[in-house]
């Protein structure tokens, strides 16, 4: 159950996360042998020492490496012959090419001139590869912690839940698609406008449900002595004072006429007593007719306007436009009071989040790469906590303990190497990656966006031309992967100690 | 919260109603959080079947109340840019290259698990640690071999460095398979003095069945969305679907209409292959985590 998405039809399966060590030495056998299911294969310990459970980590066979010769084994000649093919690729395309990588380093573009370390100094004086060493870090350090807090939160929320099988597929499905297909996806996503990308279609729905504003930038008082209104400062204030009981017009031009498509007309207002009412509107009509200053019936309200009522610069109450521009406030006390439309009512309404520009771009990628790697963080997980000895729980849980402490002092800790595997796999894919930044940062802003390994393949093949810079950033690249890479041989040795 | 037979404290009806609501807002998030990780690739799908002035004016998510901007011309567009030529490229090196390493890589496996020769835990070692090599290491070294070769720009070319590069995971994953089966089963072969190529392939191959499958959809995936070593290895006839769509996102305001409708193409074969092999895709992913 706890290797794969659709769990239930596994004979097997259920919840024997716990007992899964006891179910006898005869598991290699037969067709339901699998790696990570079941004890058999010492690929468990070696591989994700994160999925095998305390309670398994001491069963399964004894890892063949350590195991004693047989008697019965070939002659070792006979294991070249096994092993040929393999280690002449490997020896010709992967390890021929470190040392000859590094020897390149050392010579110029052109590969004639030996340089010493000059190519390596250029990455570190350089500003555009600086950048990309500013976003690798900026990489490592935000992207591996979220991939992990959002898998776990994910295996933790599902964990209890029926459905779990359907979520994690589709959490998990973004692994099956190409990073150029995401990058695509991506693109489409962080469209700037939002009536386009559904990032800022999101954003700016959610932006209508609380500020509701809408802002009408172009809308200004006429700049004559007839009209009763004037700009000031940005915002639109009454010239004269008006008392309670009494009705403000509040008449603006120049808003445009698509804004106004579904605008209601604009009604005049009587004012209870003790009430201080008033239209805000535009006062044109279309085709020409109508009298300024004055609610003529066919023309346009503007609605969801903010209005103070201010004394003394102080402001005594708010209110809002309704539909048909007009606007209440009740209970004030009695005085003259200056009627003003704040300056956030005539600023721009929301024209998207530029996610794709300089300077969100990196955080923009990484929002994508969560989106890729979020399931297979969630499943290694999921099968970590499944592993967890139900008893140890409830043990807690009797002694009192809440469940967030449960959580924190007893499930954390058991689940930290599986925690630590898919942290340390993340920092590998940070570090190379490539793709997702190539295709979804648009050309112009590819510097800023740039990485190392997308770096060393620009001034290789992608234009550079300078193949010495360039396998100086590879060797670069390698050398930042090298503590992994000695971590997971320590790991290995230890794990089959 | 989960009633455990193994006396969990009763609860009071208090905490069974705040469990209950719990529970629902649980839900209802992952609920949220699940249309949240679908809604990207959806609209890539309604990008990929609407009308290009649709797409350059609303938003895809209109498309849903007009029905009538729904084509399939994008589609028949994308065809005609000869899309079809780089889908094949595609799978002549996806097939080769998962076959190839599963062949290679269960021999080396074999003799890594079941056979005695001097250096093998070091060598082994090795192969560990060459499960993290960046790849981009290896471009400017191997682009020069195949140009002295002269199949720099082929297909061959493109298997080859994929197949290359498949290996230290898949030897990892495989011999790791291979030490766990029964001990007595080969001697036993042994004693009825089969040869080592006869076991590997009569008895420890066929028993592997699980792991290969893992490793194929694995190695499958990785090959068939792979964009650099194309981009560097493969040339403009050789391409396969990654390069045709990388090279169209230069303009990518003007050509959504066939950048949408690819990417959706070349994305369709992974997510079946995901669906119908998810179990081994796990189980893959969970030995090989390690990479």
């Amino acid at each position: 159950m706890t290797n794969r998405l659709d769990g239930p039809q596994d004979p097997r399966g259920g919840d024997d996360a716990a007992r899964g060590s006891s179910s006898g030495p005869n598991q290699a056998h037969g067709a339901s042998l699998d790696l990570s299911d079941g004890p058999p294969p010492p690929a468990d310990a070696e591989a994700a020492p994160g999925t095998t459970s305390p309670a398994k980590s001491d069963a399964g066979p004894a890892p063949a490496a350590s195991a004693g010769p047989s008697k019965l084994g070939p002659p070792p000649t006979m294991a070249i012959w096994f092993l040929l093919p393999g280690a002449l690729l490997l020896g010709a395309m992967v390890i021929y090419p470190i040392i000859y990588s590094i020897f390149r380093s050392l010579y110029d573009g052109t590969g004639d001139t030996f340089v010493g370390v000059d190519n390596y100094a250029a990455i570190f004086s350089d500003s555009s590869t600086l950048t990309t060493i500013r976003n690798n870090l900026i990489w490592v350090v935000v992207a591996p912690a979220l991939v992990t807090a959002v898998g776990l939160i994910f295996a933790v929320l599902t964990e209890r839940i029926r459905w779990a099988t359907a979520f994690k597929l589709i959490v998990f499905m973004p692994m099956a698609v190409s990073l150029m297909a995401s990058g695509v996806i991506f693109r489409l996503v962080y469209e700037q406008a939002p009536d386009r990308g559904v990032a800022n279609a999101v954003i700016s729905s959610v932006d209508g449900l609380f500020g509701s504003h809408q802002g009408y930038p172009d809308a200004r008082p006429r700049e004559n002595d007839q009209a009763p209104v004037a700009a000031q400062q940005g915002a639109v204030v009454t010239k004269q004072t008006a008392k309670p009981g009494q009705a403000v017009l509040i008449p603006l031009v120049g808003v445009k006429p698509d804004t106004l498509a579904s605008a209601a007309a604009a009604k005049a207002v009587q004012p209870g007593p003790g009430e201080l009412a008033g239209t805000v509107w535009v006062d044109f009509t279309q085709g020409g007719g109508g009298a300024l200053n004055q609610v003529d019936g066919t023309e346009k309200a503007l609605a969801g306007v903010t209005v103070e009522a201010v004394q003394n610069g102080a402001v005594k109450a708010t209110a809002s436009t309704e539909a048909d521009g007009t606007f209440r406030f009740a209970g004030l006390a009695p005085g003259d009071y200056t009627v003003r439309l704040p300056q956030s009512n005539f600023e721009a309404g929301f024209t998207g989040v530029s996610w794709l520009g300089p300077t969100l771009i990196t955080p923009a990628i990484i929002g994508a790469f969560i989106w890729v790697w979020a399931g297979f963080s969630m499943v290694l997980i999921a099968a970590g906590l499944a592993a967890i000895p139900r008893d140890a729980l409830e043990a807690a849980r009797i002694d009192g303990a809440t469940e967030w402490q449960v959580f924190r002092k007893i499930t954390i800790p058991l689940l930290s190497p599986v925690l630590l595997v898919v942290f340390v796999t993340m920092i590998i894919n940070t570090l190379k990656v490539f793709d997702l930044v190539f295709v979804i940062a648009p050309g112009s802003v590819q510097p800023q966006a740039n990485v190392i390994a997308l770096e060393m393949w620009r001034v290789s093949f992608g234009g550079g031309g300078n193949q010495g810079l360039g396998s100086a950033l590879a060797i670069f690249l390698l050398i930042l992967v090298l503590p992994f890479m000695i971590i997971n041989i320590r790991r290995f040795r230890r794990d089959n100690q | 919260m989960t009633t455990s037979t193994l006396g969990a404290p009763p609860r009071s009806a208090l905490g069974r109603i705040v469990d209950r609501v719990g529970g629902g807002l649980v839900q209802a998030a992952l609920v949220l959080i699940g249309v949240f990780w679908l809604v990207p690739t959806l609209g890539l799908f309604v990008v990929s079947v609407r009308e290009e002035t649709a797409n350059n004016s609303t938003g895809w998510w209109t498309a849903f109340t007009k029905p009538a901007e729904l084509t399939l011309k994008n589609y028949g567009d994308l065809l005609a840019t000869g899309f079809t030529s780089s889908f094949w490229n595609t799978v002549f090196i996806t097939v080769p290259t998962t076959l190839l390493v599963i062949g290679i890589a269960a021999m080396a496996a074999y003799a890594f698990a079941w056979m005695e020769f001097p250096g093998r835990d070091g060598l082994f070692l090795v192969v560990v640690g060459l499960l993290v090599v960046p790849i981009q290491i290896a471009l400017i070294p191997i682009a020069k071999l195949y140009g002295t070769l002269g199949i720099f720009g082929s297909i061959a070319g493109v298997v080859l460095f994929h197949v290359a590069f498949g290996l230290p995971f898949a030897i990892f994953l495989l011999r790791n398979f291979f030490a766990g089966i029964p001990r007595s089963l080969l001697e036993a072969a042994r004693m009825d003095g089969a040869g080592e190529w006869k076991i590997f392939s009569t008895v420890v191959f066929p028993l592997a069945k699980p792991a290969v499958a893992s490793l194929g959809i694995f190695q499958f995936l990785w090959v068939w969305n792979d964009l650099l070593v194309a981009l560097v290895f493969a040339d403009s006839g050789n391409q396969p679907m990654t390069k045709a769509l990388q090279s169209q996102m230069r303009q990518f305001g003007t050509n959504v209409d066939i950048l949408a409708p690819g990417a959706f193409l070349s994305l369709i074969i992974p997510l079946v292959l995901f669906f119908a092999f998810q179990r081994y895709f796990v189980q893959g992913m969970m030995a090989g985590s390690v990479k």
